[in-house]
């Protein structure tokens, strides 16, 4: 991991890595990456992936309006909103 | 007061000896005067707490109480509390104030509760020390010097300080019971699945499992049967028969069969911490038990794993914090670009960008297959480990964490060196069993933990088999030095 893989992933996720730590952060991932190629060695012909302890499949409900409207609510505790929208910068000129 | 267990608090309410408004106070002036030496609570509810131990009195008096009437509890604050600050142990949540209550939290309402604030943990439960708190490390009562073990450290230290008779956590890769062995207490993570997840805030999602930390077996089965329940609103919640996790509690245990993975007692085991989990189990052999070895050949691989599906799936979760609908927004975006990318710099420490950063990698174009698909089939080879050993035993018991509690900052900023502090709990959560850690001795005056794993819905066995221990042993009654 380098500095330019930093900050392709860091773009990837939306965060901003300041200049000052970025190498840190390289090298700590390097790190981390390191401890995961372990699993390399593990023979896994064969094997199929585990989603859920419990292999559960997804239940199912009825097609029916169960939520109430509680918009007021959750918009109470929004950073920005007008008229019931979340406000955010303008994206098209 | 703050000497009695959940048990003897239930009984001493419905006897009178005391009411609930002046067990919530006593509490109450506990965390004022003590709280600041653990900096184990974020928010304390004050004003709540005497509400709700008023009403509790009433129904106490009314005769009509359910569980646990009048009994104060903390919640870890990761669980959504309507009205009252949630914040994650996070920046980015600082001022956050959900709209509802999660499904736990409305359990423990249900049954009485009295809650008396909000404790604190690892930012966004990532963490096996509590040192990424935005809020500040908590501090280990046995040692301030030490960490509490984490990321339910505030729920520990809380418990261990008596400034709550027991509190609510979470366990994603050890959170409850690495914390409960650092901290002298029982801890238990159920099977995955076991209890609801609606208003815990996400972590890794085929992980994260909600439980409780307290003094004894007896009370923790108190508190999980108040917090399991069937929940339609979490799609992951199991739809299976609810157990009274107190009624088999005095079952003998005569012909338990114990297996002792060859794994959890290798290199990297303090060997003082090793001698205590041995003294342990040869306790249960007196007990009737009997013990062989067994293998969990895949063990090596389960932090591995785990280092790949918690940030992948974590990586996702926290996506949602985007600066936008709730939490920290930066000043002054001048595009949306820049609204989520500063609002999520400046709200996300340095671990949670880390765990994020190594998830966007595992799952971006021309990786997935070789980290996380890799991952979810080593996962099922941990699984598998497990099945083997129990067709052969009823529990696995072992330590769970190599020593006892470190100091802060020994881990340097190696976050490896922090990540093998679970070795031991981790294959637990990636295989969805249940399990649980019981104090059994000490170690240079610090609490050592006895990690008991079971099959599938096996809880009450669990408690059974970590109350009769606590039957002819007095490990859970130790205090920490100092505490009042």
């Amino acid at each position: 991991m380098d500095r330019s893989d930093i900050a392709k992933l860091a773009h990837l996720a939306r965060i901003e890595i300041s200049d000052a730590t970025v190498d840190d952060v390289a090298r700590s991932i390097t790190d981390v990456l390191k401890l995961v190629d372990q699993l390399q060695s593990a023979d896994t012909q064969g094997i199929a992936p585990m989603a859920h302890p419990l292999d559960a499949v997804q239940r199912l409900r009825a097609d029916q309006v169960t939520e109430a409207d509680v918009r007021e609510a959750y918009q109470a505790i929004a950073p920005a909103t007008e008229d019931g929208l979340y406000l955010v910068p303008k994206v098209i000129d | 007061m703050h000497k009695l267990t959940i048990a003897e608090l239930i009984q001493g309410l419905r006897n009178k000896d005391f009411s609930s408004v002046e067990l919530t106070r006593h509490y109450l002036d506990r965390i004022n005067r003590l709280d600041a030496s653990y900096n184990s609570y974020v928010t304390v509810t004050e004003e709540i707490a005497l509400q709700q131990a008023a009403a509790a009195d009433a129904r106490l008096a009314a005769g009509d109480a359910p569980a646990l009437c009048g009994v104060p509890i903390a919640h870890k604050d990761i669980f959504c509390t309507e009205g009252v600050r949630t914040s994650c142990g996070s920046k980015m949540l600082d001022n956050f104030v959900p709209p509802y209550n999660a499904t736990i939290v409305e359990n423990y309402l249900r049954d009485g509760a009295v809650m008396l604030g909000k404790v604190n943990m690892d930012e966004f439960a990532m963490g096996s020390s509590n040192e990424t708190s935005y809020y500040g490390p908590v501090k280990n009562p046995w040692d301030t010097n030490c960490v509490p073990g984490g990321s339910s450290g505030g729920s520990a230290a809380a418990v261990a300080a008596h400034l709550a008779p027991g509190a609510t956590a979470s366990d994603t890769g050890g959170s409850i019971r690495q914390p409960a062995s650092l901290c002298g207490l029982t801890g238990i993570k159920p099977t995955y699945g076991r209890v609801s997840r609606w208003g815990m805030i996400a972590f890794a999602s085929s992980l994260d499992q909600a439980g409780v930390l307290t003094r004894t077996a007896e009370d923790a089965a108190i508190m999980l049967n108040s917090m399991t329940s069937f929940d339609d609103k979490d799609s992951t919640c199991v739809d299976e028969p609810l157990s009274d996790y107190t009624a088999s509690l005095n079952e003998p245990l005569k012909g338990l069969r114990i297996g002792m993975p060859e794994q959890y007692f290798g290199e990297g085991l303090n060997p003082e911490t090793s001698d205590r989990v041995h003294a342990a189990i040869a306790e249960f052999e007196k007990l009737g038990a009997t013990v062989k070895s067994i293998s969990l050949p895949h063990s090596a691989l389960s932090v591995p794993a785990y280092y790949v599906i918690a940030p992948a799936e974590c990586s996702a979760n926290l996506s949602r914090f985007d600066g936008v609908r709730y939490g920290h927004r930066c000043d002054n975006p001048k595009d949306l670009e820049d609204l989520y990318k500063r609002s999520r710099g400046e709200g996300f420490g340095e671990e949670v960008k880390r765990r994020i950063l190594v998830g966007t990698y595992a799952l971006s174009a021309g990786y997935y297959d070789a980290y996380y698909r890799k991952a979810q089939q080593v996962r099922r080879l941990i699984k598998q480990d497990f099945v083997d050993a129990f067709a052969e035993v009823d529990v696995v018991m072992g330590p769970t964490a190599t020593s006892p509690a470190f100091a802060f900052g020994s881990k340097g900023d190696d976050p490896v060196a922090m990540y093998l502090e679970d070795i031991y709990t981790i294959a637990t959560n990636l295989a969805g069993l249940p399990g649980l850690s019981i104090p059994c001795g000490l170690v240079d005056n610090k609490p050592v933990g006895l990690q008991i794993i079971g099959n599938y819905f096996s809880e009450a066995k669990l408690l059974n088999v970590a109350h009769q221990f606590q039957q002819v042993t007095d490990f859970h009654q130790l205090t920490a030095p100092g505490i009042e």
